[in-house]
């Protein structure tokens, strides 16, 4: 078929693109160049990269370098911000793990529903979509506060006495970050265990197999795939996530993204807002690196 | 116990039901395969056979009934505690397992020694002669090949009873023939017991020792492929089985070595007795090919003798299809082997000619 003149897909692949170049590109270079330069003065918020006296062209190492060192000659790696880091990356995991943990049997269990239910349970994965994603996270707040629905159940149980602080503390931060992040676990593992062929399972037990070992030896590496793609999509957006940590997280655990907002809107130091968030892209890039090693080594594999 | 089972009785069904809410998939089958042969389940699509196959493998749970394994009782045993495999219509390989792996699944589930399970797994490769492939994925292989690993897979453990679901159903018909015989060399080199189902009656001739025919969740006939085929018992296995040309009568004559029936073609004599009530409904079941035709009439054909005009001619090759029908209107169907005798090349339409058969090459069924 003549369906795909060389014009045609040309501007089909070239529509994107041009998006990708103008919105992603383009403010990433102005973001590296921003972290090579020195902080500006109240009319401008990052000095140029040239300096006018001289004439001459010079990066400025320093932004990365207090990332990286306190003060010149400090010990390596143990400033605020690679604590912060770490934080980040820590909490992202650990909510990328629950997500899996939660996510998965529920995948399965709409995976292995009967197909006319299916449409209705997907549909309930995605419904919390249907609102604000602040008014969501605001819900939170009512309930997990001193005063809020679990604490008065507990104590109306009579299991506690006082109120237990769970608001402004890692766990309803985590807590948080799953509960949003978890459709994006649950979609690509039910896609993935919809997928799967049920005779496979039954070869597995007719060859001698238990059914929980059959889930392991075949369910489990055949959704890897699946687990790989709900893993880098919950993990690589909680690694810089904002809004969750400051709404629910407590005042002791400053993640990377608080850190960028403090630099770049309290301390004016976009130079060094810029340095951290161009760090950050690299911390990221390396996992997302190697989703797509995988997927594409999956989907060879299929052909 | 099981010493005292014999060799007739190896895998037994007694009175097995199968229901799915209301429908009966499998209605009271009573089956005995022997040990070591090849049995075939023959239905069409929706007879019950392959609910039947799953029970024996045990993905389905029988309503009510035994299977009887050498003298045990195994309807309770869950799929993985029965020593029975099957090979999977689909093949079902493990595509994130190479061809060793696939293979050795089984054993390493019974926590075979190291050792031991190289030179099993070694052996069975050898044997579907697919050694050099052990390190290839499961899509890498042709069809044919994926099917001999199936086949190595599910003898790895070396079953009691070997299943077979539709074993050439995903193999194109070239090479279907071929395979065919190469897993009845296997089958038999291993001496495994087999049951298999198919709906495909070619398949069922050519591989199995013998045949259960299943319509509508029954068994209607078992026997080797040469008493099926010649010797069918009801109208439902003449039919389904070749091509037939069924002639609806009377029973008029029930002596102890003949019958005769009354039909719309005449008299028909055939040579053996049904032991029946004179006036019964029956029908007689000839094969195409068991009909002469020629324009001249016979000598020495006393019975089973009639004239009609051909309707139709087909050319096939290696034989000819002819459909004649009698002044009555009966149509007959008849195939002779090309060359067969010079009179015939003189057939043409619209001819009046002669079709006689031995009263031996015919079956009188009851209705």
């Amino acid at each position: 078929m003549a369906l795909a003149s060389p014009l045609g897909r040309r501007f089909v692949i070239g529509v994107p693109y041009a998006w990708l170049v103008v919105f992603f590109l383009l403010p990433f270079l102005i973001l590296l160049y921003i972290s090579f330069v020195d902080m500006g003065n109240d009319i401008s918020p990052f000095k140029p990269i040239w300096d006018s006296a001289t004439g001459l062209l010079t990066l400025k190492y320093e932004n990365y370098n207090s990332i990286f060192r306190m003060g010149e000659d400090g010990a390596l790696f143990q400033t605020l911000y690679i604590e912060a880091y770490v934080r980040s990356l820590w909490y992202a995991l650990c909510t990328a793990v629950l997500c899996l943990l939660l996510g998965y049997p529920f995948a399965y269990f709409i995976a292995r529903s009967k197909p006319s239910v299916r449409p209705a349970l997907l549909m309930m994965v995605m419904l919390p979509f249907w609102t604000s994603f602040l008014l969501r996270v605001y819900a939170w707040k009512g309930i997990l506060a001193d005063q809020g629905v679990v604490n008065q159940a507990l104590m109306a149980l009579g299991l506690i006495h006082e109120p237990v602080q769970m608001l402004y503390t890692n766990v309803s931060m985590l807590v948080g970050m799953t509960y949003v992040y978890l459709p994006f676990m649950v979609l690509p593992l039910y896609a993935n265990l919809v997928k799967m062929d049920f005779r496979l399972l039954e070869a597995a037990y007719d060859l001698g197999t238990t059914p929980f070992k059959a889930f392991w030896l075949v369910t489990v590496p055949l959704s890897k795939a699946g687990i790989i793609a709900g893993f880098m999509l919950v993990f690589i957006p909680c690694v810089g996530e904002f809004i969750i940590p400051s709404l629910l997280g407590g005042p002791e655990n400053i993640m990377i993204g608080r850190v960028v907002w403090d630099e770049m809107f309290t301390s004016n130091n976009w130079p060094r807002a810029s340095a951290l968030a161009v760090v950050m892209i690299g911390l990221i890039v390396v996992p997302l690196a190697m989703y797509y090693h995988f997927t594409a080594e999956s989907a060879e594999s299929k052909n | 116990m099981a010493e005292t089972v014999s060799k007739e009785d190896y895998l037994v069904t007694e009175k097995l039901v199968k229901r799915f809410d209301e429908a009966v998939a499998v209605d009271e089958v009573n089956l005995r395969v022997r040990k070591g042969e090849i049995f075939a389940l023959l239905g069409s699509s929706g007879c019950g056979k392959s609910t039947l196959l799953r029970m024996l493998a045990g993905f389905e749970k029988p309503t009510s009934g035994r299977i009887l394994l050498g003298g045990q009782d195994v309807a309770p045993l869950a799929p993985y505690e029965r020593p029975v495999n099957m090979m999977f219509q689909s093949y079902a390989l493990f595509p994130h397992l190479d061809i060793w792996e696939n293979v050795a699944f089984g054993l390493k589930r019974e926590g075979c020694a190291k050792e031991e399970l190289k030179t099993r797994v070694g052996q069975m490769l050898d044997l579907v002669q697919l050694g050099a492939f052990a390190k290839r994925k499961p899509h890498q292989l042709s069809g044919g090949q994926q099917q001999r690993v199936a086949l190595a897979r599910s003898l790895a453990k070396r079953p009691k009873v070997l299943l077979l679901d539709e074993p050439l159903g995903a193999l194109d018909k070239k090479l279907r023939e071929q395979t065919q015989f190469e897993l009845v060399n296997i089958i038999e080199k291993v001496g495994v017991t087999c049951v298999m189902v198919t709906h495909d009656q070619e398949e069922a001739m050519t591989m199995a020792g013998r045949i259960a025919v299943m319509s509508k969740g029954r068994v209607l006939q078992v026997g080797s492929p040469q008493e099926i085929y010649e010797y069918p018992s009801n109208r439902f296995v003449a039919d389904f089985i070749g091509s037939v040309n069924l002639l609806d009568g009377k029973l008029s004559v029930d002596e102890p070595d003949h019958c005769a029936a009354q039909t719309a073609l005449g008299e028909i004599h055939v040579g053996h007795s049904i032991s029946g009530t004179l006036g019964m409904p029956v029908a007689v079941a000839v094969r195409p090919e068991k009909v002469s035709i020629g324009k001249l009439a016979p000598q020495n054909v006393r019975h089973n003798l009639f004239q009609g005009r051909v309707k139709e001619i087909a050319y096939f090759g290696s034989y000819n299809t002819y459909i004649v029908v009698t002044p009555a209107g009966v149509r007959v169907k008849i195939t002779e082997p090309n060359g067969s005798h010079l009179d015939l090349l003189d057939i043409t339409w619209e001819d009046e000619v002669y079709f006689w058969w031995d009263d031996t090459d015919a079956v009188l069924l009851r209705n």
